[in-house]
């Protein structure tokens, strides 16, 4: 556990992205920095009681906002959400975790990780090595249920993306798609390279929150065995 | 309890939607109409966004195991109770071991069976809506099946009011080739001309229309600034322009991130029509600025209310 003690002091740009919707730039480029800027205010955002608000949905550096426009006003909406994030000076407290992600790197579960390595001319052995290495940061979490957007993956694993897309990637999937990895938390089609698989369950509808990790947390990955893959997985369930 | 007999070619339970969890990559997915829907709920005597079953294209037969006051709305898939043809836009009852059927479609794509009540099953996530990509909620986050048992609410002896909706209405809703559209994050990434291109020409729904999004064909529309697009949230209706220069219009069940260019967005008073879009319809796009586009959302929703209905 690990409480962040954060204040807010920052100019922000908001326009309407459709009448039902607005969006909150808070930055211009991708960095930990501005990702501590979104926290903060999305944790406003959070902790309000502008009526309307149907969802709050952040990203690398930006915050989108959705309302329904027959419960208020798209302006008045526009002039409350100005109020809120630039007057209100605020004192923060975030909690992040660090979360170890074990991946069983098999050839069953990672049918392209000895592409990576031949691609990257390294051994599937360093590849393992280079991606259980940074301590990763959830930047946020979107696209489907559940998958994190992470930064910190090292460059020298990078690899273009599939040319055509696989219709199904297995639940638990860890893929790198260019300069990012990901996990894919439910079964969906997708076209980033598989390296390995997780048995810990990223979405589970059921539980509050739905979702293993949140924005602003830190992941380690691990390797694992089959078997110990199987063991957790079974545990799981 | 409601018996499918025949499912259709994809018929799911509905709700409003499940809103608020964005934020966890869960888009709202919902009625794909939900304007037929929410007068289709209106006409049984519902107003808490009760669950009601969405057909596609081409609809199916459902066993009632019991009595119910139900209402059919939304494009015409051909109805009938025990092979009688019945009205639609309008309060129903039909009997227990009675069967109502419906066939394909006459004119757009989805048609809506509420049913007074409701259908009663679990909500996950505050919602009852199945998001068929990801297989959440509804009924084991898939369509229905041959042989799927929906509970519905127990009917009481009251009796309710019956209604049904004006010709006018039903016209003006029917209405879906203009689609009227506000600016969206990178309208601005595109040239005047290219826009102008995008107003002035009829776009066609292609094949790939489905409750995620719709892609559409015509003339290509390029973007003006190359400028890599940082992952953004998505709103519903952002019609986004692909690689290929064309537009597809984000649905229901969109990724809730993208990082294409978005050159306009659905106004909300226009995004029932998209969920009755059929592959080869025709579409033109108009701009209005955000007041008026909250004008027509504000007349739209004055339209749907137990109080512009005839009484029956």
């Amino acid at each position: 556990m690990n409480a962040k003690m954060l204040t807010l002091n920052h100019s922000v740009e908001f326009s309407f992205a459709s009448d039902r919707s607005i969006l909150i730039k808070v930055c211009d480029d991708i960095s930990p920095e501005c990702n501590n800027e979104i926290i903060k205010i999305f944790s406003v955002l959070q902790s309000t009681s502008i009526e309307g608000i149907q969802s709050i949905h952040p990203a690398y550096n930006s915050i989108l906002v959705a309302f329904d426009p027959t419960i208020i006003f798209p302006f008045k909406m526009m002039e409350d959400l100005k109020k809120l994030v630039q007057e209100k000076p605020l004192n923060i407290e975030y909690e992040t975790n660090t979360i170890n992600i074990p991946v069983c790197f098999d050839e069953e579960f990672a049918p392209d990780l000895n592409e990576v390595a031949q691609l990257n001319k390294l051994t599937i052995n360093e590849v393992i090595a280079f991606h259980t290495r940074p301590n990763y940061l959830v930047y946020f979490l979107g696209f489907s249920p559940g998958f994190p957007y992470l930064g910190g993956m090292l460059t020298e694993i990078s690899t273009p993306r599939l040319k055509t897309p696989r219709l199904k990637v297995p639940e638990g999937s860890v893929a790198i798609g260019g300069k990012q990895t990901g996990i894919y938390p439910v079964e969906s089609p997708g076209g980033w390279r598989l390296i390995g698989r997780t048995p810990l369950k990223l979405f589970s509808p059921h539980k509050k929150p739905p979702t293993l990790l949140r924005m602003g947390d830190r992941v380690n990955f691990f390797a694992i065995s089959k078997n110990e893959f199987e063991q957790i997985k079974s545990k799981q369930e | 309890m409601i018996k499918v007999i025949k499912p259709g070619f994809q018929s799911t339970v509905q709700d409003r939607g499940r809103f608020g969890f964005s934020h966890y990559g869960i888009s709202i997915s919902g009625t794909a109409d939900s304007i037929s829907y929410k007068i289709g709920n209106l006409l049984v005597g519902n107003n808490c966004g009760e669950a009601a079953i969405e057909m596609t294209l081409v609809g199916g037969e459902f066993l009632f195991e019991e009595d119910a006051i139900i209402s059919i709305t939304g494009s015409d898939f051909q109805p009938k109770i025990e092979n009688k043809i019945v009205s639609m836009w309008q309060t129903l009852k039909i009997k227990s071991g009675e069967i109502i059927s419906f066939a394909n479609t006459l004119n757009g794509a989805r048609s809506y069976l509420c049913i007074k009540g409701g259908i009663k099953i679990q909500q996950i996530l505050g919602s009852c809506s199945t998001h068929l990509l990801t297989s959440l909620g509804g009924l084991n986050g898939r369509k229905l099946l041959k042989g799927d048992r929906l509970p519905i609410e127990k009917l009481t002896n009251e009796e309710i009011q019956s209604y049904k909706v004006s010709k006018q209405i039903i016209a003006l809703l029917n209405s879906k080739n203009i689609i009227r559209v506000t600016t969206a994050p990178q309208t601005n990434y595109f040239s005047k001309d290219v826009i102008e291109k995008f107003t002035s020409n009829k776009y066609v729904v292609s094949e790939e229309a489905n409750r995620m999004g719709l892609r559409l064909i015509g003339k290509k529309l390029e973007r003006e600034i190359m400028e890599e697009i940082i992952t953004e949230g998505i709103t519903l209706g952002a019609i986004q322009i692909s690689n290929d220069g064309m537009p597809i219009i984000l649905f229901v069940e969109h990724q809730t991130t993208g990082g294409y260019p978005k050159i306009a967005n659905v106004i909300s008073a226009d995004m029932h029509k998209i969920g009755q879009l059929r592959p080869r319809d025709e579409i033109n796009f108009q701009f209005v600025s955000i007041e008026q586009a909250h004008k027509l959302n504000l007349e739209l929703e004055s339209l749907i209310s137990i109080n512009s209905f005839d009484k029956l």
